[in-house]
This record gives C-alpha cells, structure tokens and sequence, in this order.
C-alpha cells in the first residue's frame, strides 16, 4: 500500500470542459433513459457579443458599423445599454469565466459546437438560443440602433449558426419599439430555417397594446409564428432601483415586466384580438403566473366595464397561454408547485427550459422527476409541447441515437 | 464501499481539494485548518458536482449596537465552498448548506494510517 499512487482530480487545476462539469447531468440522462423521447429546450442562450465583430458585418449601417469597429465589447463600447449585475456571484459559478478557455473546433461556428455540449450532457435533443446581451436592447434610446443591431443579429444567425444545424433553433429578435421595421423583419426572416417564431425582451418601456403594434401581431399571426416575451431586468427602473441587491432586483425584475405585459396584453383585450396567436412567456419562473391569475380575475370580476374585449376571466386567457418553466421556484413547496401545474394546464401550455448557460439553469430532471406528473405528463413538457408549438421536425442527438443502438 | 487512497501525509496543502472516485461515485477531500473533510461529490439541489467549486469565507454583514447596516465581510474561520452549478454554498468542515441548515451533503469517512489519508466512499 505505502507504494500506491493516489488517483485524483484537482477542480482547480484541470483545464474546463463542459462535459467534465456537466457530467452528473449525463448520468441522470442515462438513469432516466431520455435517450427514449424528444427533450426540446425553449430557452437557452449564447453569448453574441463574443462574435460582435461578425455581427457587426451583417449590420446595413455602414456608420454604425464605423462606430463599433474599435471595440469589440459590447458593455465598453456603448452600442447596446449595459446592465450592472453580478450574474456570475465573483467566480462562484465556475462556467461564465471558464468556458472562455474551452476549446472547439475550427468547424462549425464555436457557438455551435459550445451549444451541443451541453446539449449532449444534459439530454437536450432540439435548443432554442437567445442572446445574452442583447436582453436589454429594447432600453436603447435611439430606437434605429435596436432596428440595425437586431436585423444584423438576425441575419448573423440565420446565416452562421443556424443554417445546417437541424438541433437548434431561435425566436429571433423582434424591435418592437419600430413596429414598421419589426414587420420587416418578419416578412424577411420568418421563413428562414430554424427560425420558430420572434422574441420580445420584456425590458422597455412602450405599451404593448399601442396600435402601431397591431400590424405586428397580425403579421406574427397571419404566419402562425408564435410570439415570446423573454424575461429581463433593469436595475435602473425607478422602482427596482430601490433595491440594493442583485439577488433581489433579479427575483423581481424578471417577473416585473412580464407581468406588465401580461396585464396590459389581457387588459386590452389582445387574446380576443389575435385568437389565433400563439405567445409564450419565458424565464420568469411559475410562481408569477397563480398570482396574476388570481390577481387579475379578482378585480376583472368588479370591474368588467375596464375591459370590455373580454368574453372570459384573465385566468382563461392566461391558461391558452405558454410558458416556459425555468427557473422553476422548487424549494419545500411541492403542493403550491402541484396546484400550479394544474392551474396552467401543464401538461399541454408548458415547455421546458434550461437557460443554460446561465446560473440559474435548471436540467431536464427538475421535469422528470416531479412525482405528480405522468411520464406522458413528463414527455409533454419535456419535447412535446414544445414541438407542437413550434412546428419542430423531431430530431434526436447523435448521443441519443447511439444510445438506443447500444440497447 | 470501497476504501480509496487519497494522498500521503502532507501532501494535501492549506485550501486544497482532491475529487477521488469509485466507478460513478466520487468524493471531494479538502484539507482545511490541518484537517481533511470529505463528502460525497453530489449536490442535493440538482446534482451538481458540490465539491469542486470556489472555496470562500462565510460572508457576514456588518450591523451596529444601533441596528445600522455597514456593508459585509467576511468570516475567514469560517470557510464554504460553493457548488458549481448554481452556487449553493457548503460549510467545509459540516457539509451544511448555508442556506438551509436540514440540508447537507453526505459526508465520508477519512482514516489515516502509514503516512497515508484515505476515504471511505
Ligand atoms: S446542483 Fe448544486 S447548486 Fe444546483
């Protein structure tokens, strides 16, 4: 014994590698046998403004172009408002810094090979990636930047990351603050490949129900593209400004403006509006949507004459509704987590969601393993529901299918 | 269980960590205030890998006889380490979490003899 060499790893030492950290989320995979269904991811992100410098050449603005050409970090160079915040707790979560160093292939674009390795750890057959950055875009005050930024992102990824990759998918970005140049876009990119509709970042400030936005809705919907409200904060609002934590202007930035959207879309009546709309609400948790419902369908009840487009409560409206289900509040409230599946009807409006890479990521397994629900139940939220909604041919992971070979 | 060699005596400095395994069960052996301390490398949250993130001071704030808040610090005797995954935080020398003190990590057996530290796992 006194010869025998001591097998180990030191964490701190060993160069970083998804699969490595991800590793126990590969052997849920296994245990659970996911290789047997469809996991469809609705929200996931990448980090765009590593590529700025490419986005940059899709952008039509040759003066826009010129102003960002010096420097290539989107938080220094001012093209898009920045944020503060401490996504990443000081190093606690070890992927942000990290995954800098890890190494990909010359082929396919980096954002691609990064994607499927988590992807493959973690179970996820089909990814929808949003960008990072860009969340806070719809606070920029020249409306014409977001208008050219989004159609060079747009087109960046409809060209670079998403042709030829049958396993990821987006909801592309939708400048809403320009509603004419958001039907543009539509009319241009919403046949693209891998495109499954178009996402607003909840973080702005102009109403929703403002009828230069209806054009907007018909076009969605004249498509039958699903519209998403993607979740965000702004810790400069005047009211989350009062907080002095980022643990608190996050628990309530990304409920806050989903929910003015949420009020405002069923307020006025846009469900009734645009019945064949299909909108998905992402990365706002659940705990968010038993309140507005309740919230909401109390006071309609005394105060029908303010919403007089409504022929049903909010709550009905709400549960034709998606939503995406990260980052799922599942400390000690299995029973409020129960009542809330069957309040939203889960089993047919919610989709699964990651947010992966992002610190509060949640695996397939906070799904699979919820004790009330049915494995039909499970498979629905997983991949079905999802790629219903989205229209999604079902393709499996080459990790999966070698799986299945193997028996 | 198997009885797996971690290191020999005193090769483990101050704040270091070693992740050890048997087939798909690992541990984590950190060697803190001149002991070592192992727990199973399995995160109740969501089954991250526990051991193998920062290693941190608790974080305290600063309040005055008065109640007044004066900003944190930290409690450098006190030391955690944090899972990788999302960040939950692990007292090094008990395995409870910080967040919810019914919440801990399996621990592991260390034994040390003929100069050399093993874990029970
Ligand atoms: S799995 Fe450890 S913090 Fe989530």
């Amino acid at each position: 014994m006194d010869n025998a060499v001591p097998h180990f790893r030191d964490p701190h030492k060993t160069e970083f590698e998804t699969a490595q950290l991800l590793r126990n989320a590969t052997q849920q995979a296994e245990l659970r046998n996911y290789k047997d269904f469809l996991i469809v991811d609705v929200d996931s992100h990448h980090y765009e403004t590593e590529h700025l410098g490419e986005i940059l050449k899709y952008v039509d603005d040759p003066t826009i172009r010129q102003l960002a050409s010096g420097k290539m970090s989107v938080g220094r160079s001012g093209l898009m408002p920045g944020q503060l915040g401490f996504q990443d707790m000081g190093g606690r979560i070890t992927r942000y810094t990290k995954r800098k160093t890890e190494r990909t292939p010359p082929t396919p674009h980096r954002d691609v090979s990064l994607a499927k390795y988590w992807m493959d750890a973690i179970g996820v057959d089909i990814a929808c990636l949003f960008p990072t950055a860009m969340l806070h875009l719809g606070m920029h005050p020249d409306v014409s930047m977001e208008v050219q930024l989004a159609r060079g992102y747009n087109r960046w990824m409809t060209e670079r990351v998403l042709a030829d990759q049958p396993r990821l998918c987006s909801m592309l970005y939708l400048p809403l603050n320009a509603p004419d140049d958001a039907v543009k876009i539509i009319e241009e990119f919403g046949d693209k490949k891998g495109v499954t509709g178009f996402m607003v970042t909840s973080t702005r400030y102009r109403p929703i129900f403002d009828n230069a936005n209806m054009k907007v809705f018909r076009a969605l919907e004249e498509r039958g593209l699903p519209l998403s409200f993607h979740a965000g904060y702004n810790w400069n609002d005047q009211s989350l400004a009062q907080l002095n934590r980022f643990i608190s202007v996050h628990a309530l930035g990304f409920t806050f403006f989903n929910m003015i959207h949420m009020t405002n879309w069923i307020i006025n009546g846009l469900p009734e509006r645009f019945p064949k709309l299909k909108v998905l609400w992402i990365e706002s948790g659940l705990a968010w949507i038993p309140f507005m419902m309740q919230r909401l369908d109390n006071e309609y009840m005394m105060r029908t004459s303010e919403a007089p487009l409504l022929k049903r409560k909010p709550s009905d409206y709400m549960r034709d509704m998606f939503y995406s289900s990260q980052p799922m509040e599942m400390v000690n409230n299995r029973a409020m987590l129960e009542e809330t599946f069957k309040m939203i009807n889960a089993e047919t409006q919610l989709v699964y969601s990651s947010d992966y890479p992002h610190w509060d990521m949640d695996l397939p397994s906070t799904i699979y393993d919820l004790p009330f629900l049915s494995e039909q139940a499970k498979r629905n939220i997983l991949g079905e529901n999802a790629r219903k909604l989205f229209n999604l041919e079902p393709v499996f992971s080459e990790t999966k299918l070698a799986a299945r070979l193997k028996g | 269980m198997a009885e797996i060699l971690v290191c020999r005596e005193g090769e483990m400095e101050e704040g270091d960590v070693r992740i050890v395994a048997s087939g798909h069960r690992e541990a984590g052996v950190f060697f803190q205030d001149g002991a070592y301390y192992a727990y199973r490398n399995l995160c109740p949250h969501q089954g991250g890998p526990a051991c193998e993130g920062m290693i941190v001071p608790k974080v305290l704030a600063v309040i005055a006889e008065d109640q007044t808040a004066h900003g944190h610090t930290y409690d450098e005797s006190q030391m955690h380490f944090v899972c990788p995954w999302h960040g939950y935080e692990y007292d090094m020398k008990t395995g409870v979490c910080a967040g919810d003190s019914s919440l801990r990590l399996q621990s592991c057996a260390i034994s040390q003899r003929d100069g050399q530290v093993y874990v029970t796992l």
